[in-house]
């Protein structure tokens, strides 16, 4: 009865990852070097780093994660997020039916490893609108200055 | 510096290209219940039309970011979300409610009075 809000218009990118993950196996994923630490295509939550002059800041979309269940740590210069997130879904009855099973639910862990200049005992983590924010910063040496030129 | 996007190419004659948030949909008595992942999207930057039969969502991502900020890594690469979805006519679009709590959008579409499941009698001849 429902088959019109099942058949979703995002089945054409689901085809198209899929797709994709054949080529990049094919070609065992050359010419777009990762990280060792990154996870499959898809893994939860996905991460987002980048660099400012003064520090190191990380970006982990993870929706929906009551704030007791989730832990931060660094070891090694390592960062790891890991957590849990509950499933939503009631289970399916002669009442209750499920037409998409999208979202992720169950533990997660994933890990970032640090660049050398980050101090890594001053991080700082917020979390708003499902993003987990994670700001390390850099140490005061490898912070850019500038140098006077003498005469 | 647009952080989803490492490297901005800016072309205002292609339409952005979206992510497309993963869903769970389900149905009971009552109505129908989405429920999507929008993180980075925030109250004031979600759009939700109703057309017809066409539901769409749309938000816009924002990551508070740094100014400066240059993308080392990247596993989101678009700073939009949009999905749309058919709803029957069986379904009451004037009563649609929308709440949105952690990056988690909750959308409850309410079955029309006549559509509510009822037990039809069958009358012996």
């Amino acid at each position: 009865m429902y088959a019109s809000l099942t058949r979703f218009p995002g089945d054409m990118f689901a085809d198209f990852e899929a797709l994709q993950r054949q080529v990049e196996q094919l070609l065992g994923n050359r010419g777009w070097p990762s990280s060792i630490r990154a996870a499959e295509r898809g893994a939860f939550p996905a991460i987002n780093m980048g660099v400012t002059n003064d520090a190191i800041e990380i970006y982990a979309f993870a929706p929906g994660i009551d704030m007791g269940k989730l832990e931060v740590s660094v070891d090694r210069g390592v960062l790891t997020i890991a957590g849990e997130r509950a499933r939503d879904l009631p289970q399916e009855s002669d009442k209750v039916s499920v037409y998409a099973d999208e979202r992720f639910s169950g533990s997660f862990r994933r890990a970032v490893s640090l660049p050398e200049d980050a101090d890594s005992s001053r991080i700082e983590a917020t979390y708003r609108d499902g993003i987990l924010r994670m700001r390390v910063p850099k140490r005061e040496s490898a912070k850019p200055r500038r140098i006077e030129v003498k005469d | 510096m647009d952080m989803t996007r490492p490297n901005a190419q800016r072309d205002s004659n292609v339409a952005e290209p979206a992510l497309v948030p993963p869903v769970d949909v389900l149905e009971n008595e009552a109505g129908i219940t989405v429920k999507a992942d929008l993180p980075g999207v925030s109250k004031e930057s979600l759009s939700i039309r109703v057309d017809g039969e066409t539901l769409a969502i749309e938000g816009q991502v924002s990551l508070g970011e740094a100014a400066n900020l240059e993308a080392v890594y990247a596993e989101v690469r678009n700073a939009q979300y949009k999905r749309s979805f058919v709803l029957s006519r069986d379904l009451d679009t004037s009563r649609i409610d929308a709440t949105m709590k952690n990056g988690v959008l909750t959308l409850t579409v309410p079955k029309l009075e006549q559509a509510k499941p009822r037990r039809i009698a069958v009358r012996a001849e």
